[in-house]
């Protein structure tokens, strides 16, 4: 990659930019800023996208009872059963019986504190369900393809 | 306090961190030659480990491995500590701070705050240098950053005491003794040996064999998981070798950098054109990326374009399979 040929498409690092290695007119390396490069602004775009498609489905089956607000707020952390158990040192079958409403609305208050500490929230956060998910899909201005 | 510490930004974080920390104690090298040192470059497919839920792909040996080896090549004398215990490594910390220690740490990238959004998933293999505290708050210069940040400590905490794959158990690192007068050749060709055999081993998932593995693997895709489930496949592969932290073709041309540096302190010009061969690779591996993001946005058809980029990385394969017979040859 030449130092002219280092692509200047912003997406991730807002106003900052990153650096990468690329030629100078004599051939020898230098490290160029780059503020990011479109095939990883929508790479990253649709990793965002995927999470945020589930956090509604969650936010949904939440809603309707079928899954506690402990399952709502542990995706919206970008977390599986198996990554909370791993945080909050409980099994992970553990976890997943806490993500039933009825067993979710027995539990006691030191495991809820547990859990609101990973989640970073208040335990009565925890417990509670949002109106609608808080969707976090980073903003990413794309420019239309270039190359 | 504060150690009078000089951020530079980098391409990657561990090496960026390793050469930081080695300038600070006087030894001024450059992030690819400490890079190349720490024998940084490699190939990995590992199905078996998994990030967001997809398999790790990766273009640089193991967390922890590029500081180890550069710094045990160079002769300079390092602790590193692990703790059960996040108090206590925060105390750790606080009492190396003290003593004017500016310290390298292993964190999550999720936990840390001044990082843009768009990043901030749970990786658990990143690193910065801690150089300061100011009430609650830790200086601190992060490799990938264009300048130095600063982080409360709570969130350094969380960062550094992150679970899951590769978890970082608030592991920190530092120098106690760099020698005056380090020997550089050694230390380039042992970086390069290393690489050599970690790129051409018989092991199936590692080095050019593992590319290839990928490659056939990646035909299957379409297949196997159907239009959707392929894209977030290839979407991932992408990130893992272009965002933030590879220095652009997923390390292939920070080695390049490294190759010409290491043509001047060796003496040996046939590395110049080493040199060149590895960046004509990162460019087929930024070929790859490209055609990869064109199926994910739908420009092509997922089912033509993974035979495709099954060719394309067996290319970068082949291309490197050569490359390291010869560069063995070079430091033979």
């Amino acid at each position: 990659m030449k130092k002219q040929e280092v692509p200047q498409h912003p997406g991730l690092f807002g106003g900052r930019r990153a650096v990468c290695y690329a030629l100078d007119e004599g051939g020898g390396y230098v490290l160029a800023p780059t503020a990011g490069w479109n095939p990883v602004n929508l790479a990253n775009r649709q990793a965002w996208e995927a999470l945020a498609r589930e956090l509604v489905g969650i936010h949904g089956e939440a809603r309707a009872g079928r899954l506690s607000p402990l399952a709502y707020h542990m995706a919206r952390r970008q977390m599986d059963a198996a990554l909370l158990a791993r945080y909050t040192g409980l099994f992970r079958w553990r976890v997943r019986r806490h993500l039933r409403p009825a067993i979710f609305a027995r539990l006691d208050r030191e495991l809820l504190a547990r859990y609101a500490e990973v989640l970073q929230l208040s335990v009565e956060e925890l417990c509670r369900l949002p109106e609608a998910p808080e969707i976090e899909v980073p903003e990413i201005d794309e420019t239309e393809e270039s190359r | 306090m504060s150690i009078p510490f000089v951020h530079r930004q980098a391409a990657h974080c561990e090496s960026g961190a390793t050469a930081n920390l080695l300038r600070h104690q006087g030894l001024n090298l450059s992030e690819a030659l400490a890079f190349g040192i720490g024998g940084g470059l490699f190939f990995g497919y590992l199905p078996f480990i998994r990030l967001n839920r997809l398999p790790l792909v990766t273009y640089r040996k193991g967390p922890g491995g590029i500081f180890k080896a550069a710094t045990q090549r160079l002769g300079v004398r390092v602790e590193g500590r692990r703790f059960r215990d996040p108090s206590a490594g925060m105390a750790a910390l606080d009492e190396l701070l003290d003593r004017g220690i500016p310290v390298g740490a292993q964190t999550s990238v999720y936990w840390l705050p001044y990082l843009p959004p768009a990043l901030r998933f749970h990786f658990n293999a990143h690193n910065l240098v801690i150089y300061g505290k100011q009430g609650e708050t830790y200086l601190i210069s992060d490799p990938v950053m264009d300048e130095a940040v600063l982080c409360p400590a709570e969130d350094l905490r969380r960062a550094r005491f992150a679970a899951g794959d590769l978890a970082p158990k608030g592991r920190i690192y530092y120098l106690t003794a760099v020698p005056t007068v380090p020997d550089l050749r050694r230390a380039v060709r042992a970086g390069m040996g290393e690489v050599c055999r970690n790129l051409r081993n018989p092991v199936p998932l590692i080095g050019v064999r593992g590319m290839r593995r990928l490659a056939r693997v990646i035909e299957g895709w379409p297949r196997k998981f159907g239009e959707r489930r392929t894209v977030q496949h290839l979407g991932h592969l992408i990130r893992m070798q272009e965002e933030i932290g590879t220095g652009g073709g997923g390390f292939r041309f920070m080695y390049a950098a490294f190759l010409q540096e290491a043509a001047g302190i060796l003496e040996r010009p046939e590395l110049l054109d080493l040199s060149q061969r590895m960046t004509a690779i990162g460019d087929g591996w930024r070929e790859f990326a490209l055609l990869a993001a064109r199926a994910c946005k739908g420009r092509i058809a997922v089912a033509e374009a993974c035979p495709e980029l099954g060719e394309l990385l067996r290319r970068c394969a082949d291309g490197e399979e050569a490359l390291f017979r010869d560069l063995a040859g070079v430091i033979r």
